[in-house]
């Protein structure tokens, strides 16, 4: 494994990559990527796809009856909670 | 979130269904903030103080104003309808019991997301995932390298990637994978949050972010190719 940057194999440079990438640092500006064609295809790719999977949300409604079923959830536990107060409070006389 | 949902519309003949006449992306891999800190809505403001003092009709004015972003969330993170959908509704009952917690220290959207993943990671590792035994268990992606990946110029992405190409292929990724790669690339979270809320280390999550990405890239190419398949 050489230490100058310029003169990484590929397997080296993909190895920092995701360090790389996730560090924020401009991976475009790398030494080996101004050298290796691969590599930069590569990263290109990769940036691709990051800026794609932004543009994915949202895009589906749930199905129209769920508030109905979280309503009646809703109710449900309220009405628990409800009879446990009845039951908690002593009668009075 | 199955197959039949997202239908291929990848133009055969043509890489990844890609736009091959637009121009190459930019240089720099840019992240895009996640609207952590959302502009006040006077009209959710208003809903969500009513429904922190218990009105139900202000409660069903705030999951008509999330549940698009909550039930896509589940269901990206999930991949299966029924369970996006009870996931949606259990994270909206959570909701119900918390809201007269919630402080205001963040945007209400952002403080509801956060419950809402949580509510799908808490049935995630109900179910057994281990994101540290999902890596193991995967092939090791490094080690297709290059080599494999660059043999011809024409087969590197660029462009615009279809939509429902790239849907389809998150959906088939493996559990661990896609977990990490909707959070970060989707849904715009750090990897120093992305450790916190699955516990694992910051170099985990960009590994697993990393292969992620090697595997839809593999994954949109051989979509786009099918005679090429025997």
């Amino acid at each position: 494994m050489t230490s100058d940057p310029a003169l990484m194999s590929c397997a080296e440079f993909q190895a920092k990559l995701p360090d790389l990438i996730g560090s924020g640092v401009d991976a475009s500006s790398h030494p080996h990527i101004r050298n290796c064609e691969l590599c930069r295809a590569l990263l290109a790719d990769l940036e691709t796809i990051a800026e794609a999977a932004r543009k994915l949300l949202p895009i589906v409604d749930p199905p129209d009856d769920l508030w109905a079923h979280i309503e009646s959830a809703i109710r449900s536990e309220e009405g628990d909670f409800d009879s446990i107060k009845q039951r908690a409070v002593p009668p009075s006389n | 979130m199955t197959r039949s949902r997202y239908p291929s519309t990848s133009p055969e003949g043509t890489s990844l269904g890609l736009d091959v006449s637009a121009p190459p992306p930019a240089p720099e891999m840019k992240r895009v903030a996640f609207p952590t800190a959302a502009t006040p809505d006077p009209a959710q403001a208003d809903a969500l103080a009513r429904a922190q003092a218990g009105d139900h009709q202000a409660f069903a004015q705030l999951y008509s104003l999330h549940k698009r972003r909550i039930y896509s969330l589940c269901l990206r993170m999930v991949g299966n309808i029924a369970e996006a959908e009870d996931l949606t509704q259990e994270a909206f009952l959570q909701l119900h019991r918390k809201i007269g917690t919630f402080r205001g220290d963040s945007a209400f959207s952002t403080w509801l997301h956060r419950l809402a993943i949580n509510v799908v990671l808490m049935q995630l590792r109900k179910k057994g995932l281990s994101l540290i035994s999902l890596d193991e268990a995967m092939e090791p992606v490094p080690e297709e390298g290059p080599g494999r990946s660059f043999g011809e110029r024409d087969l590197a992405l660029s462009g615009t990637i279809d939509r429902l190409a790239l849907e389809r292929a998150v959906a088939d990724l493996p559990a661990g994978y896609r977990l990490i790669f909707i959070l970060h690339d989707v849904e715009g979270y750090e990897h120093n949050e992305i450790a916190s809320m699955l516990e694992c280390s910051i170099g985990n999550s960009k590994s697993q972010l990393h292969k992620a990405r090697l595997r839809l890239r593999d994954a949109l190419r051989a979509n786009s190719l099918p005679e090429a398949q025997p």
